[in-house]
């Protein structure tokens, strides 16, 4: 029988083999330029443009950052951001917090319907929800009339700036509860029920401490993207300077206005805040993970 | 004792008391209200504006100067950058989980940047190293290549925007995955790259697409970042999602909003088939 191809040669596995050497080189090689690849990647797309805004920011040097924090449109764009993100973080992490439970422990028809429904916002893009906010109480809209009869100013202001807010919002406690409540199981509840508890003592002292690290990251998650959003807020202020400008619309018109480096330095300040909540993310995050492993 | 031991037997025969049966209803309306107010309602009014008339105001949306360009500008930039970043994304998810080395932490907190700092800042960071006032930008551009106010910002932008998404899918899947698959693989003889792409990669393989599908979606209706970065230039670097922006800010909320349900249909669909991606993949972990 004649054989047309070489047997694969064996290799030395003993350890300190001119094989397994050479291998063991070949593999550092690959490791060495598969992490300094991905640390490029990083580099240019990160840690670099971070280097570059930090710069521009203290280009001209610490007195025009106290300046830029004087300036009353920087602080009301502040305030405005400040305002729409604690009536934001309120009304989702409440509502959130009874829509994952009713998610989770109640079965009803329509229930997947309403899981979808919570996805439903992440798939949106944020100009599209601005442009529903026109579409339902701009001129000519669905419920523009009942509004303004009533003397009640939704677009423009404040009201459809946290609105859109919400919008954009809405999963992230609900997405990051969810699985808390579901893994927690009734067990603790019922025994805390048997033993007498009321609801009330029920819901504070069992059910609460076992999802506060779940419910925290939901809560580090909005508030970081409350106070960055724009394209939604953008569409629906109006951008009435210094009256309907938030933090994010004001880094935009700085730069048409050539206040180039007071961009920079409102856009460090939010970047600055945002890296704050990731530490926060990152932290309860581990903990949820061990809340669940148990 | 006696009482004790009766409500337990009573409890799942009997329908359970009013005020029980209250409280279940009231936080079911609760969240029902709450998510049909705030999610069903919005969304109807984009469906509903956008085709009432058909596929009239569709055309008369695709009329506008820049309108094709744009949608294809953000279809064809979205889909580089979810493939350039599972291409990195699985390497850094890879790294992230093999690899020991010091400020591997760091590496994994970096990676996730992109999803707190806010997008239109992201934008703001890259004009600030890459812009043509800047040395960088001064460099590339001397050598031809402009790197913002053009399609390749738009690129740049989408590529953070969405990095962590690949990392984040792949990441869980390769922690479950037993190493002892890839040492039998290497003593059996075989390339790094070999066991890479004949051990590992089938099992990552349903965690990458719905990473990159996840950053599809996302970059499809991404704003912030796009809007400071590329020049929104008509028919050169405008995208979808500023050609919304423009045609609402036009008086032509209908048109945006045919614009509005196409971009969304498609992300939509692709999140959806997405949780199903994963669903499956666990079922099948499970098993």
């Amino acid at each position: 029988m004649s054989v047309a191809t070489e047997p694969p040669r064996m290799i030395d596995i003993t350890p300190g083999s001119a094989d397994m050497r050479r291998r063991e080189r070949r593999r550092r090689l690959v490791r060495g330029g598969v992490v300094a690849l991905c640390l490029l990647y990083l580099t240019f797309l990160l840690l670099a443009p971070l280097v570059g805004i930090v710069l521009s920011a203290f280009a001209k040097g610490l007195p025009m950052v106290v300046e830029t924090f004087k300036t009353p449109n920087v602080q009301h764009a502040f305030l405005l951001t400040f305002q729409i993100a604690v009536v934001t973080l309120v009304v989702t992490t409440l509502l959130g917090a009874v829509t994952a439970w009713v998610l989770v422990r109640h079965r009803f028809v329509g229930r997947r319907v309403m899981n979808a429904l919570v996805e439903l916002p992440l798939a949106m893009s944020p100009v599209t929800v601005g442009l529903a906010c026109v579409l339902l109480f701009g001129r000519g809209g669905w419920f523009e009339q009942w509004f303004t009869a009533r003397g009640i100013q939704i677009m423009w202001a404040l009201p459809s700036m946290t609105l859109v807010t919400i919008f954009i919002c809405i999963p992230f406690i609900i997405r990051s509860v969810a699985p808390v409540l579901e893994e927690l199981g009734t067990e603790e509840e019922d025994a805390a029920r048997t033993l007498g508890a009321s609801t009330m003592q029920t819901l504070f002292r069992v059910i609460l401490p076992n999802i506060r690290w779940g419910l925290f990251y939901g809560i580090a998650l909005t508030t970081a993207r409350a106070i960055g959003e724009i394209g939604a807020v953008l569409l629906v202020s109006g951008t009435l300077k210094g009256k309907t400008e938030t933090a994010t619309i004001y880094i935009l018109y700085a730069f048409e206005e050539r206040l180039d480096t007071q961009g920079y330095i409102v856009a460090l300040t939010l970047a600055t805040i945002s890296v704050v909540m990731l530490g926060v993310i990152e932290i309860s995050k581990r903990r949820k993970i061990r809340e669940v492993m148990g | 004792m006696a009482s004790a031991a009766q409500t337990v037997r009573r409890r799942p025969k009997l329908r359970a008391p009013t005020v029980t049966r209250f409280r279940h209803w009231s936080l079911r309306g609760a969240a029902i209200t709450y998510l049909v107010a705030m999610i069903v309602v919005p969304v109807a009014a984009i469906a509903a504006e956008g085709f009432g008339q058909g596929l009239d105001t569709f055309r008369a949306a695709m009329a506008s100067p820049g309108a094709w360009a744009a949608i294809r500008l953000t279809l064809v930039a979205s889909a580089l950058a979810a493939i350039i970043n599972a291409v990195f994304g699985t390497m850094l998810a890879y790294i992230l989980v093999r690899y020991r080395f010091r400020g591997r932490g760091l590496l994994s907190a970096i990676v996730d940047l992109p999803f707190a700092i806010p997008t239109l800042v992201t934008g703001v960071m890259l004009v600030a190293i890459y812009g043509p006032n800047t040395p960088i930008g001064r460099a590339f551009g001397s050598a031809g290549i402009q790197l913002m106010y053009s399609q390749l910002a738009v690129l740049l932008a989408l590529c953070v925007v969405t990095l962590p998404f690949v990392v984040r899918t792949v990441q869980p899947v390769l922690l479950e995955l037993d190493t002892a698959e890839e040492e039998a693989a290497q003593v059996l003889g075989a390339s790094p790259w070999k066991t890479f792409r004949a051990v590992v990669m089938p099992a990552i393989r349903p965690a990458i697409a719905a990473g990159a599908l996840l950053a599809f979606a996302r970059a499809l209706g991404e704003f912030g970042s796009i809007v400071f970065v590329s020049g929104n230039l008509t028919n050169k670097t405008m995208t979808a999602p500023y050609l919304i922006f423009q045609l609402t800010n036009q008086f032509k909320p209908e048109e945006a909003a045919a614009v509005a349900t196409l971009l969304f249909a498609i992300s939509f669909l692709l999140v959806l088939l997405t949780s199903r991606l994963v669903r499956t993949e666990r079922k099948e972990a499970k098993a």
